[in-house]
């Protein structure tokens, strides 16, 4: 008995023991999952396997802006649809939501009153209400809007319908390319100018407008090169013909709903992120900057928001992976993201449901994992840089 | 000796007191900030009213502008006379059991308001730290899931209702209740897990919360839904609502558990030496040592994820259960009242407001008597 006592109070055997524990609890259970579920599977006559990916899928997408999509296609194609649906929606989402969090948490600590609480109140309202019922009522509201015979033009060749909002489709002729060619152009020779202004700025103190030079590299250039080269770009605009508009392209309302809930939500919390960042920097900081006479903008361009971003990177970070999980959410009205197609139709269609949340729930790892890499590398850019 | 003559001190200019200071200080400080002003109190001007002539002036709440008692959508002012109507909130009052109970059947209803009650009686001392007796109360608390389950599912001579009759508001607090109640006990393991010196366990726990982290909550309601019946040894069905749970639960803890991380990693690594020092185990150090002052700290972090699954709890809706949107979808999809959208939605939204707008209000009122205490400690 005592030495029995003895032997297990020796930690490098109870660390041991406790280990083999675990690891044995857990193939215990994996072998108990793999034998109920392969029974089940065969008394239910469920197939596994992949080969299903290569099967017609027989329905229809209605959403699908990069692949063409017939319902002969494979779930395959299914999956990639979703897929590039997801990330569009999680991107676009993304950069609205900053652009909003941002402007919203400046806002919050206007001197204002009046626009400090009104920022407040969008906050509050929009961080407490589920996102879930957010998307549903943006939905039910652009589905109240007119029908196709009495849509709203708001600018020439932009229609409001309950089935989407129309626009002219840009259509690239022979010599495009050129141009795209300058806008490349364009945006390398300003990256390196900034960086050499900024090396000049360091060394000499004179300053190079920098904004207005790559301004006209990025737009300007391309511009001047589309007229030379004819214009080879025209737009053809939706026209309505019957029950419906011909010509032109479509965003779908389950989009637009999607895309205004998520970023609205999501800016709502980005918008605290950057207020408790700008509340971060001491307010030395922004005296000493005013003492040697900076303009209140670039008191905040130059000195605040440098240091903020420190603050808040990493819990903006999580926001933009909170977003990109809750455009999952696009099924609740019908948003053909990768959780509705391949996680919803290609499921109950094919019945293989191991099989599809395996993929679904892998990619959506794979995209959190892609996401918090790169915000981690911007982070470290960001970071105090010891000398 | 003698007396010096003061000039009386003069008041401050009254452009700069009261009322008059204040609306120049806060709202017209300079052009810039005064065209602000005026520019919002136009937008403003522009929605508040148009919004409060809706919502309450010209609504109809339980009869129309005939004096008529709605009884469904035809009898609607909006509906009958659409220049004249706002909203028609009489959709709210002729459902609002469905709301509050689901389909629960109305002659065993006073369980659930026995629940109801029992819940604020349950919560009441765990929010209060002056509370009287507390120490009873909580042990309360503790029981208080066994006999509300009794009480809502039966058993012990009531008759038992099936969860497929729960909805509404007993739903929405069923999930995140006992979602968060479940959460905290596993998310304490494995924060403590990720923390152990032991490699396997700690690799285990890892995996699990960084894959639960990475995945949509609704993916993890589908793989309850269509997955764990398949897990099941046969014979063995489980409820639509306790797989509903078992995801919840299971998404909630590992968040809970990098909530609690943050606070087990706060607390001074002297804190684990001197507890060692006197003799205390592994499980007694964090029992009596390490946990009371990291819960402690965290509180103000759990109770925001609890907001947040409070919220997600409406995402069950879509594998079919009636939460509280869930039944303001089903009312909608009645005949009677179809179209009468955004009142529904307008009455949920407004319901998960007071929930979690309090939540984060008391999670704030924390956060700064914790500070308050951190700070005397330190002087």
């Amino acid at each position: 008995m005592r030495s029995n006592l003895n032997f297990f109070s020796d930690q490098k055997f109870r660390s041991l023991f406790y280990q083999t524990l675990v690891v044995g609890l857990f193939a215990l259970g994996i072998y108990y999952l793999t034998i109920t579920t392969s029974y089940n599977l065969e008394k239910r006559n469920i197939a596994t396997g992949w080969s299903f990916l290569n099967n017609p899928a027989g329905f229809d997408i209605s959403f699908s802006p990069f692949l063409d999509f017939k319902s002969t296609d494979t779930h395959l194609k299914v999956y990639y649809v979703g897929v590039l649906n997801t990330l569009l929606v999680s991107f676009t989402g993304c950069i609205a939501a900053t652009i909003l969090g941002f402007f919203v948490g400046i806002i919050r600590l206007s001197p204002n009153w009046l626009l400090s609480k009104t920022a407040y109140v969008y906050v509050e309202f929009c961080r407490n209400i589920p996102l879930i019922l957010q998307i549903i009522l943006w939905y039910s509201i652009l589905l109240q809007m007119p029908r196709i015979k009495q849509a709203i033009e708001i600018f020439h060749g932009f229609f409001i319908t309950n089935r989407g909002l129309y626009s002219p489709k840009p259509v690239y002729e022979s010599g495009f390319s050129t141009v795209f060619f300058f806008i490349v152009i364009g945006i390398v020779a300003s990256i390196w100018i900034s960086k050499w202004s900024k090396k000049r700025q360091e060394k000499t103190g004179k300053r190079f407008p920098v904004l207005w030079v790559s301004l006209g590299l990025i737009i300007l250039l391309p511009l001047i090169v589309f007229y030379i080269a004819g214009s080879p770009m025209s737009f053809n605009y939706p026209v309505l013909k019957g029950f419906n508009f011909k010509g032109g392209m479509v965003i779908r309302p389950e989009f637009i709903a999607m895309f205004l809930a998520l970023s609205i939500y999501t800016g709502a919390f980005i918008s605290e992120t950057v207020r408790s960042g700008i509340l971060s920097v001491t307010k030395g900081q922004r005296e000493a900057s005013a003492a040697i006479g900076l303009k209140p903008s670039w008191i905040m361009r130059l000195i605040i928001i440098p240091q903020a971003l420190r603050v808040i990177v990493p819990p903006l970070t999580s926001q933009y992976l909170n977003l990109t999980k809750n455009s999952s959410l696009g099924i609740a009205v019908g948003y053909a993201d990768l959780v509705h197609g391949f996680g919803g139709i290609s499921l109950n269609q094919t019945g293989q449901a191991i099989e599809c949340m395996v993929i679904t729930m892998a990619t959506y790892l794979a995209i959190s994992l892609i996401i918090s890499f790169f915000m981690n590398l911007y982070n470290r850019s960001i970071q105090f840089k010891e000398k | 000796m003698t007396t010096e003559n003061f000039t009386e001190s003069r008041k401050p200019p009254i452009a700069s007191t009261g009322v008059l200071g204040w609306l120049r200080l806060n709202l017209f400080s300079n052009w810039s900030n005064t065209l602000l002003t005026i520019l919002l109190v136009y937008f403003l001007y522009q929605i508040v009213p148009s919004f409060l002539n809706w919502s309450i002036f010209s609504a109809d709440f339980t009869h129309n502008y005939l004096g008529q008692l709605i009884i469904d959508r035809t009898f609607c002012t909006r509906v009958m006379e659409p220049e004249l109507g706002g909203a028609c909130w009489a959709i709210i009052f002729v459902r609002f059991y469905q709301f509050i109970y689901g389909f629960y059947p109305i002659e065993e209803v006073w369980r659930v308001n026995i629940v109801y009650f029992l819940l604020v009686v349950a919560i009441a001392p765990l929010l209060i730290e002056k509370f009287p007796q507390r120490k009873y109360f909580l042990c309360f608390t503790f029981v208080f899931p066994i006999i509300s389950y009794f009480l809502l599912a039966g058993g012990f001579g009531l008759n038992f209702v099936s969860t497929k009759q729960w909805g509404g508001l007993l739903v929405t607090l069923v999930l995140g209740f006992t979602g968060i109640a479940l959460a905290f006990p596993l998310g304490i393991v494995l924060a403590l897990g990720r923390r152990s010196k032991l490699p396997v366990i700690s690799m285990v726990c890892t995996l699990f919360i960084e894959f639960i982290r990475g995945v949509p909550l609704i993916t993890l309601l589908f793989f309850a839904m269509v997955m764990l019946p398949l897990f099941l040894p046969e014979g063995i069905t489980l409820d639509g609502l306790v797989r509903c749970l078992i995801a919840v639960t299971l998404f909630q803890s590992a968040y809970m558990a990098e909530a609690i991380r943050g606070g087990l990693q706060a607390i001074p690594q002297g804190q684990h030496e001197a507890a060692q020092s006197v003799g205390l185990s592994y499980w007694q150090t964090n029992r009596k040592i390490i946990l009371p002052q990291a819960i402690r700290i965290t509180i103000p972090t759990i109770v925001n994820t609890s907001i947040g699954l409070f919220k997600d709890t409406t995402l069950v809706l879509i594998v079919g259960q009636l939460d509280l949107l869930g039944i303001g979808r089903a009312v909608l999809a009645a005949q009677t009242w179809m179209g009468l959208t955004i009142e529904v939605y307008v009455f949920v939204a407004i319901v998960f407001i007071i929930f979690t707008f309090s939540m984060s209000r008391y999670s704030l009122y924390l956060e700064k008597k914790l500070k308050t205490g951190i700070n005397m400690g330190a002087n």
